[in-house]
């Protein structure tokens, strides 16, 4: 009788362990095919040319007579990312672009941060909440509105005419400095919630003994709040470093022509050009260039879910 | 943290609050301004608002939005819930690593990557397969991606502070293990479902580049429409537009905010007064 409700359990074990793959298989297949995949595609179809036909581009596996397989791999299209100017310039004003509105986002995120982590705890939530909010709201329409506020005729500068401090409107849009102020306003609660998600957790009593122990706040500061603050300031920087490096609406609606950020020459390498492999070979350099600041963040954001 | 805070950061974050909020405000406000001219105020008038419902385009773009956003939720809440349950619950199995790193890409991936790529795969897929043609259902299945790697990070989260005890008392009980989740853990994660199907709902109502990389001819969502718009200029029906969407978000996500601390705080007095 032990013997069979032995058998029995481990029936039902064996089973419980395959009805686990019922839970498992669903996310990861779609995922798998949705989202991983495609980035083999796009690396397929980076090595093939540009083709009349329909998808318009050829295939690099080809059967020729006599049943060989035929690859047919087409490096020419990273050879012209690399030779035409436009594509590292853009690269290299989108590194700059989002290294410098990262570091503003940072500059002012800091303190909102560290302000919200040392309010009572009842305005705490209502702080969290105002800051939380923006998030929810569509982002194309924030941008919308702050191009309401700094155009020719925006509030900014009927204000400041009206005061007679300047006499002709001030022209910030189709600027870089339109398109850091666009990056920055939306991307601000991305820094400001991981760095309170840190700022929170920090033992009060370490400041207070580096106080007591004679530290003037400065030094406090430096070398207890911020060191103890790195995995914050790291999960926030990366939060906004990335997606602003890719950023197609702000530099499309807010930007001049100059501003060329290469969210905004993929899309018009795509929907202008129509040339899907130079495209595809984009995205693939672009991801290269990506994996370092990803892996960091994932690195530190596990890490945060962990302690 | 009771000390006082530091008068120069607080400064600050409320100047911070105030330019966040500002260009909010002065949309609102001019959705109402009679005069079509920005700059100009010529009354008060809810004209602009009358127009959007005589506009086949934009009310056609958002019923468009709306129905696919609703779909994504769902099929989003469904996928990424099972994601977060696999992570948290069963420690080690072949494909753990790939399932994290799946759900936590999205997350950073800029979007026109993941728009990129994913149009290349239905377009392939298109060519061999014959399916699918490019319109709401790519635009369904591309947003379902990046929405179900949200849905499991917030359930996840929650997933793993829920009690597993009271599950593994109802097992103890002769609850089979599907019935003892379904009783004790979900009630546990419902404000973290409910929350993450409202997030899915406003991304992929939000959602321009994605949308206009993988979506066909005819299937013009309403941020492509906005987009489209928006590009000319300023205009008064945008403005009037963009201040319903950010006011009903704005509303939603209060009330939603409001009823989930009140369910939380609930929760909590009951297990105090059960003595768990």
């Amino acid at each position: 009788m032990s013997g069979a409700s032995a058998v029995g359990a481990r029936i039902a074990r064996r089973a419980s362990r395959h009805a686990r793959w019922l839970i498992i298989l669903p996310p990861l297949m779609y995922l798998f095919v949705f989202f991983l995949i495609p980035f083999a595609f796009a690396l397929k179809i980076s090595l093939a040319d540009l083709a009349l036909r329909v998808p318009p581009f050829t295939d690099i596996l080809t059967m020729s007579h006599g049943d060989h397989i035929r690859l047919s791999l087409n490096l020419g299209n990273y050879r012209y990312l690399f030779t035409d100017d436009l594509y590292i310039l853009s690269y290299l004003y989108s590194l700059r672009t989002a290294f410098f509105s990262t570091l503003i986002c940072l500059l002012i995120g800091y303190p909102m941060a560290y302000a919200i982590a040392r309010a009572p705890k009842s305005t705490q939530n209502v702080l969290l909440l105002v800051i939380i909010l923006p998030f929810w709201t569509s982002f194309l329409l924030r941008v919308y509105a702050l191009e309401g506020i700094i155009q020719e005729h925006g509030l900014l500068n009927s204000l400041l005419l009206r005061f007679g401090l300047i006499h002709h409107p001030l022209q910030i849009m189709q600027t870089t400095l339109a398109v850091y102020l666009g990056i920055v306003y939306s991307y601000l609660p991305f820094m400001v919630l991981p760095l309170f998600a840190t700022l929170e957790k920090l033992d009060i009593a370490l400041l207070e003994a580096a106080a007591d122990l004679g530290s003037p706040p400065w030094r406090v500061f430096l070398e207890v709040t911020l060191p103890l603050s790195m995995p914050g300031v790291i999960a926030g920087s990366m939060l906004v470093f990335i997606p602003a490096i890719g950023e197609f609406v702000i530099p499309s609606l807010l930007g001049g022509p100059n501003n060329l950020m290469i969210g905004r020459v993929l899309w018009d390498e795509f929907f202008g050009n129509r040339d899907w492999p130079v495209a595809a070979a984009v995205s693939i350099v672009f991801l290269v260039f990506l994996a370092g600041p990803i892996a960091v963040y994932q690195h530190y954001s596990v890490k945060q879910i962990e302690t | 943290m009771s000390r006082a805070a530091t008068p120069v950061a607080t400064t600050i974050l409320y100047l911070g609050i105030a330019i966040l909020y500002l260009p909010m405000v002065v949309l609102i406000a001019y959705s109402f301004n009679a005069s079509p001219l920005v700059s100009v105020w010529g009354g008060f008038s809810v004209d602009w608002y009358l127009r959007l419902l005589h506009d086949e385009q934009i009310l056609a773009a958002a019923w468009l939005s709306l129905r696919i956003g609703v779909a994504v939720s769902t099929v989003a809440l469904l996928l990424g819930t099972l994601a977060a349950v696999a992570l948290v619950r069963f420690r080690r199995f072949r494909g753990r690593l790939l399932l994290s790193g799946m759900v936590n890409a999205p997350l950073v991936m800029p979007e026109i990557i993941t728009g990129i790529t994913q149009l290349l795969l239905f377009i392939s897929m298109l060519h061999v397969l014959g399916w699918p043609h490019r319109g709401a259902l790519t635009i369904l299945i591309a947003h379902v991606t990046f929405c179900t790697a949200y849905v499991t990070v917030t359930v996840q989260s929650r997933l793993q502070s829920a009690d597993r005890a009271l599950e593994e008392a109802a097992m103890d009980l002769g609850a089979g293990p599907v019935a003892a989740f379904l009783d004790t853990t979900l009630p546990i994660i419902a404000p973290a479902l409910l929350s993450s199907w409202l997030l899915c709902l406003t991304l992929s109502l939000d959602d321009l580049v994605i949308s206009s990389l993988v979506s066909g001819p005819g299937a013009s969502t309403l941020p492509m429409v906005i987009y489209s718009k928006v590009k000319l200029g300023v205009t008064p029906d945008i403005n009037a537009l963009a201040s319903l969407i950010i006011s009903v978000v704005g509303v939603a996500v209060l009330i939603a905010g409001g009823t989930m601390r009140r369910a939380e705080k609930r929760r909590l007095l009951e297990r105090q007064q059960t003595g768990s």
